[in-house]
Formats: C-alpha cells, sequence, structure tokens
C-alpha cells in the first residue's frame, strides 16, 4: 500500500497548444464560426497587404533600377498591373515629414532635441532607473532647454516657429499639451470641489466654457482674434497662440477627469488626514491625490491620446503638423496621386505614438494594482 | 461672419495705421506672404522645402521687387477659413493664396485686389471612353458636385439654359469626388478647371481622362492686400504687371540682359534704363529687371507650374495675353 500512484496528466484537451486552442478559439459553435471567419479574413488581407506594402513595393528604386524622383517613376505608374505602394515619396520627402522646414544646417538642434526629450522621458517611465534622481532635473529644465535651443538664443540663430513642421510640430504641440494641462487640470479639479465658493464658480465656468465649444473654435480663436485684441507691437508667435489653445482645452478635459478619480477617495480618507491635523495641500498632495490620480490613469491616458491626435486640427490655422505635409505633398506635382502611401505613413506614425502611450498606461496599471479594492492590500 | 471679419479689418486698419506696408516689410528685412497650405500648381513645398508655384512665385516677385532677392520671402500657410483674417490682422503683408476677386471680400472685407494672376473657371471632366467632345451633350449625366458651394448653382443654371437634364451626385470634398469619377459612380465631375487637372494629373492612367473646354463660371484669381495703403498696393500690383508686359514685350530671363540695350522704348522703361518709375514705387530703379531676371516672365512662371508641360497639363486658355486670344491684360509702362 505504499507504492506511490504515479500523478496523471491532465487531459491533452485542456494542456498545451491544443487546450489553449480549444479554451481561446473554439470553445463553443459560435466561437468556432467567428475563429473561421476571422482566419478567413486575415487569409484574405493579410497576403495582400504585405504584398502591397513590402514585397511589390519601391523603396527606392523601381522594378526598372532607377531612382524614383516623382510619381510617374514610381512601379505601380509604369506598369499598373504590378507593383505596390510607392515609399519613395516618403524617403525623398523624409526630412519634411520629421522637422518640416526647419533649416538643414541647423538640424542637429531639433535632433540633439528630440534625443533629450527621450532621456527626460525615461525617469517618468522607468521608476527603477538607476541616479533616477539628476535625470529627473533634467526632465524638469528639458523644456526650457528645448525651448532656447529650438527657437534660437544664447548665440543660436532665431529660427522662427514657421519653418518648424512636421513630426516637430505634432511633437511640441502634443507633449507641451499633455505635460502643462495635466498640473493645470489638477489645480482646477481641486478648485472645482473647494468650499470657497469663488474659486469652485471660477473653475466651473472655465471648465464648462472650455468644454462646451470644440477645439477647432479655440483654435481659430488663438488664431484670429488674439492677435487683434493684443496691443500693437506685442507679436504673439502663430505656435504659442495655438499652444495656448490647446493647453486650455486639454486642462479642462483633464481636470474633469481628475475630479472623476477624486470622487472615488472615500471620505473617510479626508477625515483620517484631517484628523492627522494635515494642512489642506499636505492632504491633497500627499494623501487625495496620489490615489486619486492611481485609478484616472485609464482617462488620463485616453484624453491625452485624444488630445495627440487632436493636434491634426492645426492644419485648419495653417500649421503644418506631420498630416500637413502629408497634404502639401500631395499638392506638390511631382507626387501627386501617392495619397495611400502618405496616409498610411501618417497613421502609421501616429500608431505607433499612441500605442505606446496606452500600452505604457497598461503597464502602470498593472504595477499600481489601480482597482476598486485600492489601499485593501 | 463677413461683418465680424470686417470689424476686425477696420481694428487691424486701425493699429496698423502708423506706418506703410512698404516700410514695415523694408525694416523687418523680408516680405511676409500668405499662400494655400498646399494646392498642386500653386503653392506646394518642393522636395528641398521650397515653395513653388504660381503663387508662391507671385510672393517671390513682390520679395524681388522690394529686396532684390528672391529668398527674402517667409510663406505663412493660410486656410480658406483663415486666409482673411490673417491678412486682416497684418500677420502676413499680403495674400496670394488663389483667392477668387469678389465684390464683397473687395470692399465689405476692406481688402483690395491689385489685379488677376489665374482666371479660372468652373469646368467639367469626364472619361474619355464617353466620347463627349462638349459639355452640352451630357444630357442625362450623372454629375459628382460639391454640396453648398458656388460650383452647384452654377451647373444648375448652365443645365438649365441649355435646356439638358442631369442627375446630381452630392459629395463632400475633392477626394470623395475623385474616388466617384474613378470608380464611375458619376459620368462627370464639375469644380474649377485648375482642380480638375490636378485630380486628372492624380489619377492612374491620366489618358482616361479629359477635361471639357467649357468653361461656365468666373474665378478670376490674383493677390490681395489690406485696404487703404495705396503704396504697398502699387508695388504688388506693379509686380505683377511688371511680369505680364515682359512677356508682351518677349523679355525672358534669359534674354534679359541682352534686352537692356534694345531700342524698344518700353523695355527699357521696364528695366529701368530709362525713366524713374522704380523711385515712384520707392523701389529700386531695376526691381522689374531683377523679378524678371529671377523668377522669369509671366508665361515663364505659368509654364513652370502649371502648362501643357507639368503634369497639370492646364493650356493658356484665358490666361493668353490679350494679343493670342487670351485676357491676359496689363496696363502700359509709362
Amino acid at each position: 500500500m505504499n507504492e506511490k500512484i504515479e500523478s496523471r496528466k491532465p487531459p491533452v484537451a485542456t494542456t498545451g497548444i491544443i487546450g489553449w486552442l480549444r479554451i481561446n478559439l473554439f470553445f463553443n459553435w459560435t466561437n468556432s464560426l467567428i475563429t473561421i471567419f476571422v482566419i478567413y479574413c486575415l487569409y484574405q488581407f493579410v497576403p495582400w497587404i504585405l504584398d502591397w506594402t513590402v514585397f511589390s513595393a519601391d523603396f527606392k528604386y523601381n522594378y526598372l533600377g532607377q531612382q524614383i524622383t516623382n510619381q510617374e517613376m514610381c512601379s505601380r505608374n509604369l506598369d499598373p498591373e504590378n507593383g505596390g505602394a510607392c515609399w519613395a515619396v516618403i524617403y525623398v520627402r523624409f526630412y519634411q515629414f520629421i522637422y518640416g522646414f526647419y533649416p538643414r544646417e541647423e538640424v542637429w538642434r531639433v535632433n540633439i532635441s528630440y534625443v533629450m526629450l527621450a532621456i527626460a522621458l525615461l525617469p517618468l517611465l522607468i521608476t527603477k532607473l538607476p541616479y533616477r534622481k539628476i535625470f529627473l532635473n533634467f526632465t524638469y529644465v528639458f523644456p526650457i532647454i528645448a525651448y532656447f535651443l529650438l527657437n534660437g538664443g544664447f548665440g543660436l540663430p532665431d529660427i522662427s516657429t514657421n519653418k518648424w513642421g512636421g513630426l516637430l510640430v505634432t511633437l511640441v504641440l502634443g507633449c507641451t499639451g499633455i505635460a502643462l494641462a495635466f498640473p493645470i487640470g489638477v489645480l482646477l479639479a481641486l478648485g472645482r470641489r473647494s468650499k470657497l465658493p469663488v474659486i469652485s464658480m471660477m473653475c466651473v465656468l472655465f471648465i464648462e466654457f472650455i468644454r462646451g465649444v470644440p477645439l477647432i473654435t479655440l483654435l481659430f480663436f488663438g488664431m484670429v482674434m488674439l492677435p487683434l485684441f493684443l496691443p500693437e507691437g506685442i507679436d504673439m508667435d502663430g505656435l504659442v497662440r495655438v499652444l495656448v489653445a490647446v493647453t486650455l482645452f486639454q486642462s479642462a478635459y483633464m481636470a474633469e477627469v481628475i475630479r472623476g478619480g477624486l470622487q472615488a477617495i472615500p471620505t473617510g480618507q479626508y477625515e483620517a488626514a484631517r484628523s492627522l491635523g494635515m494642512s489642506y495641500w499636505r492632504m491633497n498632495f500627499q494623501i487625495i491625490l496620489p490615489q486619486a490620480i492611481r485609478i484616472s490613469i485609464p482617462p488620463i491616458v485616453n484624453t491625452s491620446i485624444g488630445l495627440f491626435k487632436d493636434t491634426t486640427l492645426v492644419i485648419i490655422v495653417g500649421l503644418l503638423d506631420l498630416l500637413g505635409i502629408g497634404r502639401g505633398t500631395l499638392a506638390d506635382t511631382n507626387w501627386l496621386g501617392l495619397s495611400y502611401e502618405i496616409y498610411f505613413f501618417v497613421s502609421l506614425v501616429f500608431f505607433i505614438f499612441t500605442f505606446g502611450m496606452s500600452r505604457y498606461s497598461l503597464y502602470l496599471e498593472k504595477k499600481l494594482k489601480t482597482g476598486i479594492n485600492m489601499g485593501a492590500d | 461672419m463677413k461683418k465680424l471679419l470686417s470689424i476686425f479689418a477696420v481694428v487691424a486698419f486701425a493699429f496698423s495705421a502708423h506706418a506703410g506696408t512698404l516700410d514695415d516689410v523694408k525694416n523687418r528685412g523680408f516680405l511676409k506672404c500668405g499662400v494655400t497650405t498646399g494646392l498642386a500648381g500653386f503653392a506646394a513645398p518642393d522636395d528641398s522645402g521650397e515653395w513653388a508655384g504660381l503663387d508662391a512665385d507671385m510672393c517671390r516677385a513682390v520679395a524681388v521687387a522690394v529686396f532684390g532677392d528672391r529668398s527674402k520671402v517667409e510663406f505663412i500657410t493660410t486656410t480658406g477659413k483663415s486666409r482673411f483674417p490673417t491678412l486682416a490682422s497684418g500677420e502676413v503683408d499680403m495674400l496670394a493664396r488663389n483667392t477668387t476677386w469678389t465684390i464683397s471680400r473687395d470692399v465689405n472685407l476692406g481688402f483690395e485686389f491689385v489685379g488677376v494672376n489665374f482666371y479660372d473657371g468652373q469646368g467639367f471632366m469626364i472619361p474619355s471612353a464617353l466620347g463627349v467632345s462638349s459639355a452640352t451633350e451630357l444630357d442625362g449625366a450623372t454629375v459628382c458636385i460639391q454640396t453648398g458651394t458656388t460650383t452647384e448653382l452654377n451647373l444648375a443654371d448652365f443645365f438649365r439654359l441649355n435646356g439638358i437634364s442631369y442627375e446630381a451626385l452630392p459629395i463632400e470634398t475633392n477626394d470623395e469626388g475623385k474616388e466617384n469619377l474613378f470608380a464611375g459612380r458619376c459620368d462627370v465631375y464639375t469644380t474649377d478647371a485648375s482642380g480638375l487637372s490636378s485630380t486628372r494629373a492624380a489619377a492612374s492612367n491620366p489618358d482616361k481622362w479629359v477635361v471639357l473646354p467649357e468653361i461656365i463660371s468666373k474665378e478670376p484669381l490674383g493677390p490681395l492686400v489690406r485696404h487703404g495703403d495705396h503704396q504697398w498696393g502699387d508695388v504688388v500690383r506693379w509686380s505683377l504687371n511688371a511680369m505680364i508686359i515682359a512677356e508682351e514685350l518677349g523679355v525672358t530671363s534669359e534674354n534679359v540682359d541682352a534686352q537692356l540695350g534694345s531700342n524698344v522704348p518700353e523695355v527699357l522703361r521696364l528695366l529701368g534704363v530709362e525713366g524713374s518709375y522704380g523711385e515712384m514705387l520707392e523701389l529700386a530703379p531695376d526691381w522689374a529687371y531683377q523679378i524678371i531676371k529671377q523668377i522669369g516672365n509671366y508665361s515663364e512662371s505659368y509654364e513652370a507650374n502649371v502648362g501643357p508641360d507639368t503634369p497639370l497639363e492646364i493650356a493658356r486658355g484665358l490666361n493668353a495675353l490679350w494679343t493670342q486670344g487670351g485676357i491676359l491684360y496689363a496696363p502700359p509702362f509709362r
């Protein structure tokens, strides 16, 4: 009786690849049907898109081996039967897509700014970064350095923002909008919940007014009407005016998102902080906000992604962001008709940024274990 | 909206009335010129980021007239909605943004159109397989038409006048019109002729499409400046006229140096050898010579940007000189 009985293996159908397939893809007949349908669609679509984007596509040379300098030299225009995407337009125009009309001899300034942006983001994204404190200090001064580097000053020649364009404008608008809107949004959210009627009224008025009008209206206001109200001689830069409009817009939305988080914090937390003799600011910054912001991460990222994509609206006020450069390229008689390639490229760039943002927020949520049972663990 | 705009214009004028635009431009060291965010043949950035096109040439011509240097210009991109406020607020010195000259824009908005650098008009594009050579043969055709535009009204007028019927397929944007026509959902696409030409050039096989000869509306496109600064208006007006007169006189960027020794009095006046026209405009004596040398005459600019040898293939048509069957006409240079 002391003989040990070998433990039996679980049924084949519940483990390994087969088990995974059964549970996830063929669980019941509706599930199976959907799986088969999706596989069929992928079978139809994926080879075609791969062929168009990669295998039959021109990157720099057409199928005759010539370097492509205009749309007539694209393989698909030379021989409509074969030939896929003509990426040469992106290759030729890559500089404009990334830097706009920034002078070539000064472009190192943009490159350094891009690298510095990445370094400045590191301590925000990775909490276990060695020497994080030092990096964080750099993050705080980065906007000032980047401003002078890109715009000019301290011996660097001035580059008018008129010459900025493409990804540069998209990133400047997106990053500045998100970075500035967050603290303003926090203050507005606190203000709206304030017991002082003047402050709460002002915050409510501001938030509701901004939320009540579309971003385009604000952009127009910043671009068209603001210069008429400013006294003569004060010439506000076009990009700055748009930045102001974008930041105001984003901060109103951010305020409401954070207010949502604040409302989820139980009154006990406030009372506990108060009973320890904490001041209003100390209570908010050390007890309430850390919890409120933690549960607000998904909507914060959501509005940030929304803003990043909304920056394409600036073409309406005449700024050429990434999409604007794409449209400008389409208007060049050399590249007429390559709209699929250009819009594909622009959406790909936007996808990389927004997908990165959403994955990062997922990672944050997992790390911070945001959920209803906060405080219980 | 228009009333609001004219109020802005007045306010802006009150602010900017201190000195002439010409002095402002000279002090600044470069011209600020409003162009489109990109329109084939008129203004679009080329591969090296330089703005090129008929309107861009217009801006450069004014920069050359003032500074003698075609690079002394900053292009400010404007959209159909932002162009007028941008000019009214003084953010640009002039607009060359394929803008149609109409009475309300000239008078009510407080702008001054200084001339016409392209005569456009509504036209029709059809598949060449349809075998139609005139728009009057389009009885019963399905027409792709942008809703809520003047083109819609012009179309209805044209078909009623000719006693033929059509079926409208309403669309919102130019791209939509293009896709519908190429997919065969409509037989005819109608919009401004220059727009039709760029749509045609964007087709995978442009020879399969033809633009019919009929032009059914007037769309004179020209550069404009703010009302009330006549000195500056004159500079822009005569920069354009100099290019047109140069074509009339056969002066091109290539032969302009040889023409300095011409025996035609008007050529000598134009090139600043005789007379003091530059002084009258407060410009250098050789301002027109420099425009022709650095930009070319009207014909050269036209041929390089929109003419038959470009993908747009727009024939001179109305834009030919008055002596060659067109209506392009500049007052005499004396």
